[in-house]
């Protein structure tokens, strides 16, 4: 007598990919505009991307309807900070809530995949990476996503991070500038729609400096 | 008493012998290797003066685009030609098979091939197989007896059509033809159609993409 397995699963994927870059004084945000179930496509326009805190966005991949009740849990819990202590979460703060949150939930996760980028304390750009249930680590870069294991070496040999174990203690931004990065960010994604079918449509790019939140778009191959 | 039995010459086709021990890795968690399937786009139509088949050109392997150019119209004859979705090795296995059957056939007739003489083979092959080549063929082209289109499908039934779709994009394609076909078609108008029923499916289904390949089969007029 085989074990009985469940016929129905409360989960789905709804497809694409995530990055974030953090520079010296900058962070780049992007993710695909694409959401599809299976092989076909329910919407080209689709945001991945949320404003969490002044300075901290979110990027998240996977089953959009846990990615919005994620969404929705954050923010009630960033408007009872900002009465408590009567100022916005800075990133780290929001990064250990995201954990925090995530993990609440061990047993019957979110099915997102996050990255969380912003600015920290000092200006100086930050980038969290995270699994399903709350692991996460401060990086200099990183993606989420169906099309992370295509984005993510290629990001490795333009970006390659010193290790965080190194002492002196060595910065994990990278040295390139803005609209250096930007590029960087519009390369990866074409690459990344030629070969992944769950990526593509819409490239959208949110840009997190000093003058504030900056939001581009790029057109990607809709096949 | 135990017999050495004699060994039964080895029957061709399929063995199953590995059965047992693949459902014994599954059991444990080792997951199968995954094979090239190309998720596709597929179309044929008859025109009046013959038939004009149309793929798209992306082969996948789960969810990575492994070929963005792959040919899936398969040369069967000099005037038959057969698009084919599913796995990509069965299909090009089973096209090159055939198309070697049929030439030595007409070396055999001297006679120019006749569709049905590849329907019949590519039904009886894939019947044998009971379903595991998996090839979903629209076998098209000109004969003695006028244009034929045909769908042949994995388990081996086939169905004879002025205008059909086979393929993940199958539905999106179809309700193009469905829309916008009618008899007596003329060789452009018939192409435009082939062409907009491919780019629904690839823009529509994500096993589909890239590029499209149209090929246009006419009759001889002498």
């Amino acid at each position: 007598m085989t074990k009985q397995q469940a016929n129905w699963s409360p989960y789905d994927n709804n497809g694409g990919s995530c990055v974030a870059i953090a520079g010296a004084d900058y962070c780049v945000m992007a993710a695909d505009t694409r959401m599809s179930s299976g092989y076909n496509i329910l919407t080209r326009e689709y945001s991945k991307i949320c404003k969490l805190a002044d300075k901290a966005v979110m990027a998240s991949s996977g089953f959009q309807a846990d990615v919005n009740a994620l969404q929705k849990q954050l923010a009630a819990k960033h408007l009872t900070y900002q009465h408590q202590h009567n100022k916005q979460m800075s990133c780290p703060a929001m990064a250990q809530l995201l954990s925090n949150t995530l993990y609440y939930k061990r047993f019957f996760p979110y099915y997102a995949f996050n990255v969380l980028g912003g600015l920290d304390s000092e200006g100086k750009g930050c980038v969290f990476t995270y699994d399903a249930v709350g692991s996460y680590e401060r990086v200099g870069y990183s993606s989420q996503g169906s099309g992370s294991t295509l984005i993510m070496p290629f990001l490795d040999n333009q970006l390659k991070s010193p290790s965080p174990l190194l002492l002196p203690a060595q910065d994990a931004v990278t040295p390139l500038s803005e609209s250096e990065a930007v590029d960087l960010v519009k390369t990866v994604f074409a690459s990344a729609t030629e070969r992944d079918i769950y990526t593509g449509d819409k490239l959208e790019i949110v840009v997190l400096n000093a003058g504030g939140i900056h939001r581009e778009y790029m057109e990607l191959r809709k096949d | 008493m135990s017999q050495v039995a004699v060994e039964a010459p080895p029957k061709g086709g399929f063995s199953f012998d590995l059965c047992r021990r693949n459902g014994m890795l599954s059991k444990k968690g080792v997951p199968p290797p995954s094979y090239r399937k190309t998720g596709t786009t597929i179309v044929g139509l008859i025109f009046q003066d013959g038939v004009i088949l149309g793929a798209d050109t992306r082969a996948t392997e789960g969810p990575i685009v492994c070929d963005k150019n792959c040919e899936k119209i398969h040369y069967m004859a000099p005037n038959i030609y057969c698009c084919g979705a599913g796995t990509a090795a069965d299909t090009e296995a089973v096209t090159d098979m055939v198309s070697s059957q049929l030439q030595l056939h007409r070396y055999h007739t001297g006679r120019e091939s006749r569709v049905v003489t590849a329907l019949t083979l590519l039904k009886s092959h894939l019947f044998k197989y009971q379903g595991h080549v998996q090839a979903a063929l629209v076998l098209g082209g000109v004969d003695a007896n006028g244009p034929h289109l045909h769908t042949i499908y994995p388990h081996g039934s086939t169905d004879t059509l002025p205008f059909a779709t086979m393929g993940s994009g199958s539905l999106a394609a179809m309700s193009v033809f469905e829309s916008k076909y009618r008899e007596g078609l003329t060789k452009e108008e018939g192409i435009k159609l082939v062409c907009e029923a491919i780019c629904s499916g690839i823009f529509n289904d994500l096993g589909s993409g890239s590029n499209v390949d149209v090929c246009v089969i006419t009759k001889r007029f002498y």
